[in-house]
């Protein structure tokens, strides 16, 4: 399927066809995984300080501050300045703690997040992972996340962080239920998983408006499955304060609560991701069937911007939600997953399914 | 494939999982390379607020979270088994309609069991 915006695939095989030149292929191969990874780590390093910097600006105008003002123009180095505080501060060796699982638990959660974001589709013909099952694909690689977070809780050898890692892995664990069947409506609307395809179908009408009535109900169970599954906004009981000191963190110091911190915010840009490629579109334009020249003037802006903006747009109301609601109780969380989300969604899932089979979509 | 290049999804979602992983250890590596180190008793001490600890904390720990981590191994299994059909369900038609309404009506049966039961209930 052609379509008419700035094709990314056409510089890629290019570095394809420069490669295959001049060496053989299974070297070609390996240089381009290699450039692909550094272009992840890029990409996913500049994130993760922007989205800091995001939360940092944000919270404090919700709050009638002006937040980090400083260091630089509007405290835009303090990102920099943050990052190198926290290479250089030790990394403490605790007594009593296993020191093999206290290690691997970063590497497990930063690795799921780079996995799952760099199934994203950053634009047309941007997309590194493309598998058929690609969004079911993205939600396993999420539920390993989990695993580093149980690990973490489990060999501090603290009981804070015990309690904060059960409470994160309960409610994490919960809230995938209700995520996966919002996300399920959107498929049986679209009859496909590979990401590719739900953006291509999404040229005339994103699939929020598509599937109507169904389709912003799982919008509004996704947004809040997904604050819930990034342990923001209300739901962040996993590191409440005043209970738990910093929850399954507590015993992390220096860049290995870092790389926490890192992996915490590339989630909430992961959700967003997910959210603006299911409900809204992906990057896509918007596109009003009949205006050809608004459409042409849409397409002009390069699509990689409103992948961007459609995520940040997202991230800002998950962001938002976090300064509007009091947090909840552990009680509360589950009963509200397991009593109302869930057979809601489930609920929602059958009139999607109605709808679909009886042909009442746009 | 994949739309970038000829290399197989499972190579780049490997390459994907390998710079994760290369981002924490480089991270480590500076971090242990610059920061700065020093050993005394207290600091390595669990930190409890304080208040110095007691016993074990790899215990065996409450039930209320089991019982969650099995609902959700029930419901997450639904879940793979609801996503085949719905990638298909417009080609299956009313027939596939029904199929999925008797297993739903099963697994509804079985929540309503649990919630009755009082496994929802937080203790």
């Amino acid at each position: 399927m052609k379509y008419n915006m700035f094709d990314f695939s056409v510089v890629t095989n290019w570095f394809n066809n420069l490669l295959t030149g001049c060496m053989p292929e299974w070297a070609a191969i390996l240089v381009e995984c290699i450039v692909i990874g550094v272009v992840l780590l890029a990409a996913y390093s500049v994130l993760a300080m922007f989205y800091i910097f995001y939360e940092r600006k944000l919270c404090a105008y919700f709050q009638c501050r002006l937040g980090p003002m400083r260091v630089g123009p509007w405290g835009l180095l303090q990102l920099f300045a943050d990052v190198i505080k926290m290479l250089i501060k030790e990394i403490i060796s605790l007594k009593g703690t296993d020191k093999f699982l206290f290690k691997l638990a970063p590497y497990i959660v930063v690795a799921s997040s780079v996995v799952m974001f760099a199934c994203l589709p950053w634009g047309y013909g941007m997309q590194m992972i493309n598998y058929n099952i690609g969004i079911f694909f993205i939600l396993a690689v999420s539920s390993l996340g989990v695993l580093g977070i149980l690990l973490a809780g489990w060999a501090s050898n603290n009981k804070y962080s015990l309690v904060g890692a059960m409470r994160s892995g309960a409610q994490m664990v919960s809230y995938e239920i209700s995520m996966g069947l919002a996300i399920m409506a959107i498929v049986v609307l679209a009859g496909t998983m590979n990401i590719n395809e739900l953006v291509l179908q999404q040229q005339n009408c994103w699939f929020i408006l598509q599937g109507h009535i169904p389709a912003i109900i799982a919008f509004l169970l996704y947004i809040i499955a997904a604050t819930a599954e990034t342990n923001r906004g209300p739901f962040d009981l996993p590191e409440a304060e005043h209970e738990l000191t910093a929850g399954f963190h507590t015993e992390y110091s220096g860049i290995s609560f870092g790389m926490f911190y890192l992996s915490e915010y590339l989630n909430l840009f992961i959700v967003s991701g997910v959210a603006a490629l299911m409900f809204l579109g992906g990057w896509m334009p918007i596109h009003i069937p009949g205006w050809d020249g608004f459409n042409a003037v849409m397409d002009w802006i390069p699509s990689i911007i409103w992948f961007l903006l459609k995520a940040f747009f997202i991230s800002y109301i998950i962001i938002w939600f976090k300064w509007t609601f009091p947090r909840v109780r552990i009680d509360q969380l589950l009963a509200f997953e397991w009593k109302y989300m869930m057979p809601f969604a489930l609920a929602n899932l059958v009139l999607m399914a109605v709808c679909v089979a009886l042909g009442w979509t746009f | 494939m994949n739309l970038l290049l000829e290399i197989s999804n499972g190579d780049l979602a490997i390459t994907a999982a390998l710079t994760g992983m290369a981002l924490v250890f480089a991270a480590y590596w500076i971090a242990r390379l610059i920061g700065p180190k020093s050993y005394s008793v207290k600091k390595g001490e669990t930190y409890e607020c304080g208040i110095p600890t007691r016993g074990e904390s790899m215990i065996q720990f409450k039930t209320g979270y089991y019982i969650f981590a099995i609902l959700f191994l029930i419901f997450d299994v639904e879940t793979i088994f609801l996503y085949p059909w719905a990638t298909i369900m417009r080609s299956l038609g009313p027939d596939g309609l029904l199929c999925i309404a008797i297993f739903m009506f099963i697994l509804i049966l079985g929540l309503a069991y649990a919630w009755r039961k009082g496994a929802l209930k937080w203790q």
